[in-house]
């Protein structure tokens, strides 16, 4: 972790126009619980629905795409990173830094909001809220450190990554059961039903021994290999 | 400190953008000098660390440069895309390299570097607010904060104004007046010529020449020279010279002469004993292309 590196990311992150689309999400989420609350429908049911569908299925990867990548790709793209990168810091603490301020990211605009709307509908009741709030969490540093390494690997990080998101996870994962093994998305939800004892969670089709050990390989794996990919990263001249 | 290159080449797929290279680059400024698209860039990002040689070694004072993070406590890099964060200040900017060096006292660091290149007074102002030279001067500040013993510029004065260009000529003179190793790019000869006590050429991805601006020439003398001749007996002179197969032409002109050795030893050991043989003062004697665009442009036909 390198101070400097990660106060410029997040500078860059939320000094520009991202931080409106960081926002935009986790306000419509609370929006919604604020809504439902008024007109009455603030259930354990209606709760649960909001949480799979919008906090952990939209919001979250999205917000993992847009801090994920943003914390190094526009970098990369425009050539800023050549400042941090031609310096004697070591390469692979720079992956580190990078995606620590995209995990943060995420816990402050998804995993909070997910804790908050919840809480405006069902309080803590048989602990749907805190179940939501860590499976948007440790999804979140899943999703930050792969979009990261997308975002060192391609300077198509956007498109594969909303492939992923909405193709993988959203379409083939609803069809395919072994699809969902490998979707960060299912990790997140098996997560928040382990943790919550509302009857209103249906199964998961992942199970929580598989989800942890997951999240785990996929976040330390894609943190070393993008820190590797950045100790051979090439300037391609324009020539 | 002295940046060694030994038989480096870089290809792209079936494009050899660098090809077979090998120079040391020591103390002093180097020009590197080479027409768009001749690989100078390539080149000087594998000196820099941030392209992988496909064949050959870059290595400084006998240390691999590339993947190895260790070699930017020696080396400042400035390089041609603007790569400067433009919410940041220049303040801000210089700053942070300087704690990204993790030197111990970044404050000063950074004012003693914005004073060097001159930009105390506007390093308040957001760096998207300046204009390319002024960016170019902070990414300059920025790869001195910590005094490297190597400096690298790609195409640095690129959009600078005259007065920049002439302050920023006279800063790398300078330092490398002081003992550092600096190496420039440039496709524009004058600078080169200017600032440079040694030039390595590059043309079409090939090392072309390596010397100083007499040396090159020297290394050259077979290409054909131009000599503007004045003498008590153009004419005369001209008939006498063109039976020899060292001039290819001769102009005769209101001004004199204008011959084209072809072969330039011997042009110039002939031409005093003609002068002599046949009674002829010369008044003047003077090349009329010893300039680098002439050199250079004779090393890129030659290589093509």
């Amino acid at each position: 972790m390198n101070t400097v590196v990660a106060g410029i990311t997040y500078r860059a992150l939320l000094g520009r126009r991202r931080i409106l689309l960081l926002l935009l999400l986790p306000l419509a989420l609370i929006g919604l619980a604020v809504l439902l609350r008024l007109t009455g429908g603030a259930d354990q049911r209606s709760a649960i629905l909001l949480m799979q569908n919008f906090a952990i299925a939209t919001m979250l990867p999205l917000l993992g795409l847009i801090a994920g990548t943003g914390v190094i790709a526009p970098e990369i793209d425009d050539g800023t990173i050549i400042h941090l990168m031609s310096k004697p810091i070591s390469r692979p603490v720079i992956a580190q830094t990078k995606f620590l301020v995209a995990a943060s990211m995420l816990a402050v605009f998804a995993a909070v909001p997910t804790y908050f709307a919840a809480w405006l509908l069902v309080r803590n009741e048989d602990g749907i809220a805190f179940g939501f709030a860590l499976g948007s969490l440790l999804g979140g540093i899943a999703y930050a450190a792969l979009f990261l390494l997308l975002g060192v690997l391609t300077r198509h990080a956007v498109t594969i990554g909303v492939i992923y998101a909405l193709i993988w996870e959203g379409m083939v994962g609803s069809f395919v059961k072994g699809a969902q093994n490998f979707s960060i998305q299912q990790w997140a939800q098996a997560i928040a039903d382990q943790i919550s004892t509302s009857a209103f969670i249906d199964q998961t089709a992942v199970t929580i021994g598989w989800a942890i050990p997951a999240i785990v390989i996929v976040t330390v794996g894609a943190v070393v290999w993008a820190g590797l990919r950045l100790r051979a990263f090439s300037l391609t001249g324009d020539e | 400190m002295k940046l060694e290159l030994s038989q480096v080449s870089r290809w792209y797929g079936n494009v050899v953008a660098v090809n077979d290279v090998t120079m040391t680059i020591g103390p002093g400024v180097t020009g590197l000098l080479g027409p768009n698209g001749a690989g100078k860039s390539t080149l000087l990002h594998m000196m820099a660390g941030f392209l992988g040689p496909s064949g050959g070694s870059v290595t400084l004072d006998g240390t691999k440069v590339w993947k190895n993070h260790r070699i930017y406590r020696n080396i400042g890099l400035v390089p041609e895309r603007e790569g400067v964060y433009g919410f940041l200040t220049g303040w801000q900017f210089v700053l942070s390299a300087a704690k990204l060096h993790g030197l111990s006292d970044p404050i000063s660091a950074a004012q003693k570097a914005l004073a060097t290149v001159e930009m105390e007074g506007p390093k308040d102002r957001r760096v998207e607010t300046y204009s390319k030279g002024m960016r170019q001067r902070v990414k300059v500040a920025a790869a001195l904060v910590h005094d490297p013993e190597v400096l690298l510029l790609d195409e640095p004065f690129n959009g600078m104004d005259p007065r920049q260009r002439m302050h920023l000529m006279d800063l790398i003179r300078a330092m490398g007046t002081a003992g550092k190793t600096i190496l420039f790019s440039s496709h524009i000869l004058e600078e080169v010529e200017r600032v440079a006590q040694h030039i390595e050429v590059l043309v079409a991805g090939r090392h072309a020449a390596s010397g100083d601006f007499r040396q090159i020439r020297r290394l050259m003398t077979d290409r054909p020279h131009l000599f503007r001749i004045k003498s008590s007996d153009d004419r005369k002179l001209a008939a006498a010279l063109i039976v020899d197969a060292s001039s290819g032409g001769v102009t005769l002109g209101p001004d004199g002469l204008e011959v084209q050795a072809v072969e330039f030893r011997r042009f110039a050991w002939l031409l005093p004993r003609v002068a002599r043989a046949e009674g002829i003062n010369l008044h003047q004697v003077s090349p009329v292309d010893e300039d680098l665009e002439s050199v250079f442009s004779y090393l890129i036909n030659r290589s093509t």
